[in-house]
């Protein structure tokens, strides 16, 4: 194809990527080095019955006066990243001098907004994906042996956690393990312990939130595998089975290494989705025992009266690079496959 | 036959491998129909302390309202509380977003499979590089321009936002679609004098559905099941149903009103089942299209 035509026919497509994909990231990071107006201060004279005295009060017109001529607000440097809410250095060097050890230093460390969210978004993501595998490569074995009948009915049931909305799947599991809820309400029975919550302990909490992630994505690995599994070719199998390999051994060395091509793309994908977990934190209302990097970005731009738009591009930037880290793998695997592609 | 033989299982992998698959069926669909049929009680059967049976029959419902089954929670919901107009929005979202990224996607995605040339492979690194962006990220980018210039709130402002989101995904996708279809079909009818674009109009266009339908479904997912941009970005009046189910659970701690938010989860639910229904095997195919290519 021509450069000319290829430009054209990309261009809607890459205009749209640009405007709001490229753009956004370097509003961000402007917005990270500024930082919210400081109030204005204003003298005023309060005449009450008692005499009059000075006071200080905000100067709501000169406050929205300064808003209207610089809505970034003032700049702020690398103010924003190192402050308390973030990287916290300060904090940071000093939980280093007054602990005592390890332990001590860590559970210090995640008392810090930062820290914590960035703490429960890496266990959320590096237990979820290889659990979504796990299950995902054990359904795909079972129902590949039902009947074929069955087959179809089973694989509809399967999507329905995947496709349906996060936040509105996460919110019927919710419903079920309230205190008041089918599962809860069991529960408490079952341990005879009528205060036992699922909400209450952060530790639950956590375990519930992962229980919904691997239910919501062992759909995605189960059809992939499915499908894999529908492609062993059968003439490997055959000499497995001359051969006289066992169920097992030729699962482990016909089946599994087929299918390490999808382990690896699943793994990807999986990697990327579960770094942004979010909704469910939303509908479990987890925020006090969980928070996610996406969670606390989301935080500070709904605020109900001001919204922190520096605060939120830093930890959006912090967010950014935790993603790049993730993805280099991944782009120097497809770089080396192109590559060998054209050699 | 031998190889049934040989395929022939023992009676306790059987068994274990039924119990696994039955097992999963269970976590999978009963929560749904669980919710369904709770969306029909009064909240305290659904949410029942002394007895989960009480669900089941109804025994609160029949006190409070007179039946075992009750549509207050439907009424409230769509009647009360209006989630018919949040229905509306997100289907003009839904439809705008579907309609407009394709269009987009299949121009760039043809482009993409029918170039060759090196920058055409860096296009789709870049891509996948804003496929990995968390959508809050970039929400967090738009917010205080679009303040500033007014664009806040707005249907439009949402829908382009999203088609921008999921243009990566609908890139990649109908880019390996379109490597399937053969060269040699639109290259020989240039060579009978089409331009490139009347080639891709008369020759490409009339045998891309089945790959187009496919990508629209997962546009279609994306842009329905959203709540981060939806969210943050729709103004009260132009909130769609995922966020609007979201307001439901901040303010409505009151006795009763709990169960607008299930009915209002069972409502919006309702067409992605209908979607799985009629395009099971479109969805199958599109989850595995990129994995089993590679």
């Amino acid at each position: 194809m021509k450069n000319r035509t290829f430009f054209w026919f990309i261009l809607p497509s890459l205009i749209t990527m640009l405007l709001f994909i490229a753009l956004p990231i370097v509003s961000v990071a402007v917005q990270s080095l500024h930082i919210e107006h400081e109030a204005v201060m204003i003298e005023v004279e309060n005449c009450g019955p008692f005499g009059c005295k000075q006071e200080l009060q905000v100067d709501v017109k000169k406050a929205a006066k300064l808003k209207k001529d610089r809505p970034l607000g003032q700049f702020n440097g690398l103010g924003t990243y190192t402050n308390r809410n973030h990287l916290a250095f300060t904090e940071i060097g000093l939980a280093w001098q007054s602990s005592t050890g390890v332990v001590d230093f860590f559970s210090k460390a995640l008392n810090l907004p930062f820290y914590r969210a960035l703490s429960f978004t890496l266990t959320y993501t590096f237990v979820v994906t290889p659990l979504v595998i796990i299950f995902g490569f054990m359904i795909a074995l079972g129902v590949n042996t039902l009947p074929k009948r069955i087959k179809g009915p089973t694989i509809f049931i399967s999507l329905l956690p995947m496709i349906v909305t996060p936040l509105i799947g996460s919110l019927i599991l919710f419903w079920m393990i309230d205190a008041n809820g089918i599962l809860g309400a069991t529960l408490q029975r079952i341990f005879d312990d009528p205060d036992l919550s699922l909400k209450a302990s952060p530790t639950l909490t956590w375990i519930m939130l992962m229980v919904y992630g691997v239910w919501h994505s062992a759909p995605f690995a189960f059809i992939v595998f499915y499908a894999g599994l529908q492609t062993v070719p059968a003439d490997t199998m055959e000499a497995a089975m001359i051969d006289g390999a066992s169920r097992w051994e030729r699962t482990r060395y016909v089946v599994l290494p087929h299918l390490m091509p999808l382990t690896v793309f699943i793994s990807l994908i999986q990697l990327m989705d579960n770094f942004r977990v979010f909704e469910p934190i939303v509908s479990f209302s987890a925020q006090a025992s969980a928070t996610s990097l996406s969670w606390i970005i989301y935080n500070d731009l709904v605020g109900t009266e001001s919204q922190f738009f520096g605060s939120a591009g830093a930890t959006s930037v912090l967010t950014i690079i935790g993603v790049s880290i993730l993805l280099i793998p991944v782009l120097i695997r497809t770089w080396r496959d192109f590559n060998q592609k054209v050699v | 036959m031998m190889s049934d033989i040989v395929h022939r299982r023992s009676p306790v992998l059987s068994t274990v491998i039924w119990g696994l698959v039955l097992v999963w069926i269970i976590a999978a669909g009963f929560p749904f129909l669980w919710t369904l049929w709770g969306s029909f009680k009064v909240q305290g059967d659904f949410f029942s302390k002394a007895d989960w049976t009480n669900a089941v029959y109804g025994v609160r419902t029949q006190i409070e309202t007179g039946g075992t089954l009750t549509g207050n929670g439907y009424y409230g919901a769509w009647v009360t509380k209006e989630f018919g107009l949040a229905a509306v929005n997100t289907s003009i979202v839904v439809v705008s977003v579907v309609i407009i990224s394709l269009t987009l996607g299949t121009l760039g995605g043809y482009a993409l499979a029918r170039s060759g040339k090196k920058y055409a492979f860096y296009l789709l690194m870049l891509a996948l590089v804003f496929r990995a962006m968390p959508h809050i990220t970039l929400v967090s980018g738009y917010l205080l321009p679009f303040f500033e210039w007014n664009l806040w709130g707005h249907l439009p402002t949402a829908i382009i936002v999203m088609v921008a989101i999921n243009q990566p995904f609908t890139l990649w996708m109908l880019h390996s679609f379109f490597l399937n279809i053969p060269k040699d079909l639109d290259e020989s009818a240039m060579v009978d004098g089409c331009t490139r674009f009347q080639a891709f109009r008369h020759v490409i266009v009339p045998v891309m559905w089945p790959g187009v339908v496919t990508t629209g479904l997962f546009s279609f997912l994306l842009a329905y099941n959203d709540f981060t941009v939806t969210a943050t970005l729709l103004s009260q009046a132009n909130q769609t149903m995922v966020p609007k189910i979201a307001s439901f659970l901040g303010t409505t701690q009151t006795e009763g009103n709990i169960m607008f938010a299930v009915t209002a989860v069972v409502s919006a639910t309702a067409p992605l089942f209908v979607l799985i229904l009629f395009f099971q095997r479109q969805i199958v195919s599109g989850l595995t299209a990129g994995a089993v290519k590679g």
